[in-house]
């Protein structure tokens, strides 16, 4: 009777420790998340969003070229990775024989899992050195091959949902398989596949490692595909590792832009996601 | 073949041959992709690679002026912080993992789940940030005054306690792997079948007896390959990890001393490399895409066997 009271008593200690465990993780979000809203909601104003940046101590400065970078560096980025990932993801779900799928799946998860500060060396070598310039190019590109493997799963397994009756009547009508594809696959998994677009982009608009290899920064805006450009991720690191009281506060400005970007897209995603699971 | 007078429509069988092959440009794409990073990173690097050979492993210097470099103190900062990651994260993640499949309310499981997945989402460089203004300030005076007190007297809690360090960069990666760990380390303890728990539980097991004895056993090797996903992550980790870690080069027991990992190291020295220093930043970054491709194979062998084929099954 003793041990039965014990193992119940170390039964719950256990219990009890796993939701702590859990409450402890819920914790560390709640905290990054409240003070990086609150405390970067605090220094968004009309001059971040409309000026460009000035030295340390004047103020009025403002991030608008870095916030016009970072969308023409994800817009760039993303026109690149979004057709090679659904061209990938329609090969996976749809064509290849077992073995090279399980191939080119497993290429797509070590693509993933390779760590984007390598992705920036690989593109500064393969374009930034023979173009002897950094270049909003380059970055797009390391964004784009951070991008694909995120597009081409995504979409791969939102192909892989639409039911295969669906595809045997649309060959029963005589259609052919490409045809079949184009209009009743892919349009059956649309949702799945714009979830994947924006996974991919919620990541990529944060990726600052591979842009100090290839977009470097410019306070002077965009000034053409192959010169430097600046980027929000970018600036808040300079400006958070900075001395300057000012610069701090818009690094957190800009932190609160991002994360603003994230959270809307996660929660979209996560909107898009529970209506396709209940609708089918 | 009988003529049957009924001519092939030609045009549509070319478009539904060349439809495959056209679409597996995206997967080759990809395949040529990881293949030409490794190849380019060798051709780059091999300036350094030729100059010092095998001892650019056991070095400890990186001096531009003299030209002598070498990894050793990145590398062993880069398994420090990543190994006092999985300790602190582990045990976060799978508790979480447990809580979320086997006692959690089933309305809490839902919401629960999508916020600690919402910290992987968070940008490397905005965790950065909130780990200069935040977690550094709170390590310094906190924790390392507390650690320092009481086992000061070990090798490993002494010396300035300054916040930004190896204890800094260890906390904030394990912070950054907990979101990647726990949502694995769920998907396999649910695919765990209910029989493997009914029978625990028939025999008069309690709920955590059944834990531990029969589901994660049973998920062991899925659960083992969630944590080295998550130590994948934390290897190459950048941002986060440079804004707190202090940026030295030396190598030193105490976690409290400020250091550096290969990612951390490129990072915040490639605004300065050129020549040779340039080519063994790149031998780094060779040595990080080498070592993050051996630990992501792994995990995926380990994961795929469970979560992934009963998915899909």
């Amino acid at each position: 009777m003793e041990g039965y009271i014990r193992r119940k008593r170390f039964n719950q200690i256990m219990l009890g420790l796993s939701g702590t465990a859990a409450g402890l993780a819920i914790l560390i979000v709640g905290l990054m998340l409240g003070y990086i809203l609150v405390h970067g909601a605090a220094y968004i104003n009309i001059d971040f969003l409309t000026h460009g940046a000035t030295a340390p101590g004047t103020p009025g400065g403002g991030m608008r070229n870095e916030i016009i970078g970072t969308l023409i560096l994800v817009g760039l980025g993303s026109i690149i990775a979004v057709p090679i990932g659904l061209f990938a993801g329609i090969y996976l779900s749809e064509f290849s024989g077992r073995r090279t799928a399980a191939g080119m799946r497993f290429a797509a998860d070590i693509l993933a899992g390779v760590p984007s500060i390598v992705v920036g060396v690989f593109t500064y070598a393969i374009l930034v050195k023979p173009m002897h310039s950094y270049s909003a190019l380059s970055a797009s590109v390391a964004l784009a091959i951070i991008m694909i493997p995120v597009m081409a799963r995504t979409s791969e397994e939102a192909m892989r949902l639409v039911p295969i009756t669906m595809r045997e009547a649309a060959l029963a009508l005589g259609i052919t398989r490409w045809r079949a594809v184009v209009s009743v696959v892919i349009p059956g998994a649309l949702t799945g596949i714009v979830t994947g677009a924006m996974l991919g982009i919620a990541r990529i608009a944060g990726e600052t490692a591979p842009l100090l290899f290839t977009a470097l920064g410019s306070t002077f805006g965009y000034n053409g595909l192959s010169k430097p450009i600046g980027a929000l991720p970018l600036q808040i690191y300079r400006y958070a590792t900075s001395p300057y009281k000012d610069w701090q506060q818009q690094a957190w400005a800009g932190a609160f832009l991002l994360i603003l970007l994230v959270l809307i897209i996660s929660v979209s995603v996560r909107l898009l996601t529970r209506r396709q699971k209940y609708g089918r | 073949m009988i003529d049957t007078g009924v001519k092939p429509k030609t045009k549509t069988r070319l478009a539904d041959r060349l439809f495959p092959r056209f679409t597996s440009i995206g997967g080759l794409i990809i395949i040529a992709i990881l293949v030409n990073i490794l190849i380019i990173l060798l051709l780059e690097a091999w300036p350094a690679i030729s100059h010092f050979g095998s001892s650019f492993f056991g070095t400890s210097i990186w001096n531009a002026v003299t030209d002598v470099y070498g990894a050793l103190p990145a590398i062993s900062g880069t398994l420090l912080t990543s190994l006092l990651a999985l300790l602190i994260a582990v045990p976060v993640s799978i508790g979480a993992a447990i809580f979320l499949v086997e006692i959690a309310p089933s309305w809490i499981r839902e919401p629960a789940s999508f916020i600690i997945e919402i910290l992987a989402a968070i940008p490397s460089v905005i965790i950065g940030l909130w780990g200069i203004f935040v977690l550094v300030p709170f390590v310094r005076a906190p924790i390392e005054g507390w650690l320092g007190s009481l086992f000061g007297f070990t090798p490993f809690f002494k010396g300035p306690q300054i916040g930004y360090g190896f204890l800094a960069a260890g906390i904030i990666l394990a912070i950054m792997i907990i979101p990647i760990i726990t949502a694995i380390s769920r998907d396999i303890i649910k695919a765990v079948p209910a029989h493997q728990r009914e029978a625990m539980l028939a025999l008069g097991a309690t709920r955590w007896e059944t834990i531990r004895r029969a589901v994660l056993p049973y998920g062991r090797s899925g659960l083992v390959g969630g944590v080295i996903l998550g130590l994948g992550r934390a290897l190459g980790e950048t941002m986060a990890v440079t804004m707190v870690i202090g940026n030295a080069f030396k190598i030193s027991p105490s976690l409290f001393y400020p250091g550096s990992t290969i990612a951390s190291w490129m990072a915040s020295q490639f605004g300065e490399a050129s020549g040779l220093s340039l080519s063994a930043l790149i031998e780094l970054g060779l040595i990080l895409f080498v070592i993050t491709l051996a630990v992501n194979i792994i995990a995926r062998l380990l994961v795929w066997k469970l979560a992934g084929g009963e998915a899909r099954a």
